[in-house]
């Protein structure tokens, strides 16, 4: 009984000392960036403690390359997306969800074809899309290709399916029409879903980069990853410093955004029942 | 007689009930509307239009497009870029797919266990996921670099290994990029296998201790079959990252050196898009949707019978 007791606490140690390397290999890279961000240049290789602290690194990054006009062509292109994709998503979902009309699950497996099938594989058709359209090197063509989500669609139809149809019936003897009933009894219950849907989006668009780098071709249009990839591989050789700087200011706001809410994060994609 | 009169009962409701059915299926086409057209136009549009695009040749200034049937496709099958990138492809999907999984099982295990500071844990296995992969292409490239980068570095103190050129030599090249994939991959895969972990009634694990299980059949007979759902839901996001997760390549390596990182979407942003031949990429991404369509259809066919859903 004695050894049994023995072998699962130092199984227990081994697993936990296995967690924590992952754990420390995994946040590794943020570690050496916040080093090397904060350190002047020399020390960028040698792991000093008492080397000397400067945020010279982030001055230089930001006067080196318009990463205010990039943060704001980042922040409006989100922006748009996440308000298409909720009113457009809402919609759609609220339809396959309540009304059963001939043909709405064809349409659905339809629908269903973009999850698998994302723009980002379609650069070259959209790009020939965009340029008929006249909308190459605009923000919104960065936008469009991914307003109606068929993931948002999904997710959203998931949680409208859950809500009970007393509550529908409730609302219609009260005198709602479908709007009022969509916007007072369904969006509000389905709002764990809203957020984790938003968080996915937000941070998978902020953080998007091969459509973007397809399609934009100038300061005024590129966001972020964009702007960041122009930055490191032609005007700054291999300054690691300041190449540390400017990736922690582009991801500082998500990874912000996530520390502070981090248990609304994980709790909203548990009650949102993506699994 | 009795049923005439059960038919004169009955005809004004069915009449109104048609009536609300009429409008349900207009409110449905009208809220539905928007979103289709978008999805037709970016999705369902361009899959058809780089069909057809393949057959035609690449319209140039003073030549426009015409009709060469399968010749795109035959290029493509002499072409032995296509052949590596399309190989590559196949080993970086076949190493990232199980590998991001099993990490990540391993980590949601880990945080919903009993471990000293899972919160700190669960941030730091969840932290790559949040930045963007362009910020840490960057940082991954310092890691790889010869001699002085932190890989070399750890490897010249632990084993005393002289500098290898990690990204810079196709042997070792594939793997650095599935590694920075992987590490990108397991934390959101994670949160998913979290969720599910947490959703379990612990009545069932009660009920497997009075039974007097060990660990491992506890894992193996309650927990992994209650993971099933999961598992698809998470194998259909990683077959689709094992064919579109590329920005970290782009930045890093350019699908070199030699072509050796070289995947199906890079080479066609390449030929798409630095050599313009537009005729070829729509036949190189026609192959990457019948791939990603086969796929698609071993998954809800074969897997998603085996996979009891809620």
């Amino acid at each position: 009984m004695r050894g049994l007791r023995f072998t699962q606490s130092f199984g227990v140690a081994l697993q936990t000392l296995g967690a924590w390397t992952l754990g420390i290999l995994w946040i590794a890279p943020l570690l050496y960036a916040i080093w090397a961000a904060i350190h002047p240049t020399g020390y960028a290789v040698r792991f000093e403690i008492f080397a000397p602290l400067t945020l010279q690194n982030f001055t230089a990054a930001w006067d080196a390359a318009p990463f205010s006009r990039y943060f704001l062509n980042t922040f409006l292109l989100v922006t748009m997306i996440l308000a298409a994709q909720f009113v457009l998503c809402t919609a759609a979902a609220f339809a396959f969800a309540r009304g059963h009309f001939r043909g709405s699950s064809l349409l659905f497996g339809l629908v269903l074809i973009q999850l698998m099938i994302m723009p980002d594989i379609l650069l070259v058709e959209n790009y020939a899309s965009m340029r008929r359209l006249g909308l190459v090197d605009t923000i919104f063509a960065i936008g469009l290709p991914y307003m109606a989500s068929a993931f948002g669609i999904f997710l959203l139809r998931q949680a409208f399916m859950q809500i009970p149809k007393e509550l529908e019936e409730a609302a219609r003897v009260e005198g709602y029409g479908t709007i009022g009933i969509l916007l007072r009894v369904y969006v509000p219950l389905a709002k764990p879903t809203y957020i984790a849907y938003g968080l996915t989006s937000v941070s998978y668009h902020w953080n998007n980069f091969l459509w973007p780098l397809v399609i934009t071709n100038s300061v005024e249009t590129r966001p972020l990853t964009v702007g960041l990839s122009v930055f490191a591989s032609t005007d700054q050789g291999i300054d690691w410093a300041i190449i540390s700087a400017a990736t922690l200011m582009t991801s500082a706001p998500l990874l912000i955004g996530f520390m502070l809410f981090q248990r609304q994060f994980v709790q909203s994609f548990m009650r949102a029942g993506i699994r | 007689m009795h049923r005439r009169k059960l038919i004169v009962f009955f005809a004004p409701s069915v009449a109104a009930e048609r009536a609300v059915m009429r409008r349900t299926t207009l409110h449905a086409w009208l809220l539905l509307t928007p979103a289709l057209v978008l999805l037709f136009a970016f999705t369902h549009y361009p899959a058809i239009a780089t069909f057809w695009h393949s057959l035609f040749s690449t319209p140039r200034a003073n030549r426009p497009a015409r009709w060469v049937g399968t010749d795109n496709y035959l290029a493509l099958l002499e072409d032995p870029i296509f052949w590596q990138a399309f190989w590559n492809n196949a080993i970086y999907a076949g190493a990232t797919i199980p590998l991001s999984i099993g990490i990540a099982l391993a980590m949601a295990l880990w945080v919903n266990g009993r471990l000293g500071g899972r919160g700190l844990l669960r941030m730091a296995y969840f932290t790559p996921t949040i930045l963007p992969m362009i910020a840490v292409a960057n940082l991954w490239l310092f890691f790889f670099t010869p001699d002085y980068g932190l890989l070399d570095q750890v490897t010249s103190t632990l084993f005393g290994w002289g500098p290898t050129n990690w990204i810079g030599q196709p042997e070792t090249a594939l793997g650095a990029m599935i590694a920075v994939a992987v590490w990108k991959e397991a934390g959101f895969f994670m949160i998913f296998y979290l969720a599910a972990l947490q959703a379990i009634p612990p009545t069932l694990y009660e009920a497997a201790a009075i039974e007097g299980a060990s660990r491992w059949t506890v894992f193996r007979r309650v927990t992994l079959p209650l993971l099933g759902p999961t598992t698809l839901f998470i194998l259909v996001n990683a077959v689709i990252n094992g064919f579109r997760l590329v920005d970290h390549i782009i930045v890093m390596t350019r699908g070199g050196p030699n072509n050796a990182t070289q995947l199906l979407l890079t080479y066609i942003y390449e030929v798409g898009f630095r050599f313009w031949d537009t005729a070829t990429a729509a036949a190189l991404t026609l192959v990457l949707l019948v791939i990603l369509g086969g796929a698609a259809g071993v998954q809800f066919f074969i897997l998603g019978k085996r996979t009891h859903y809620r």
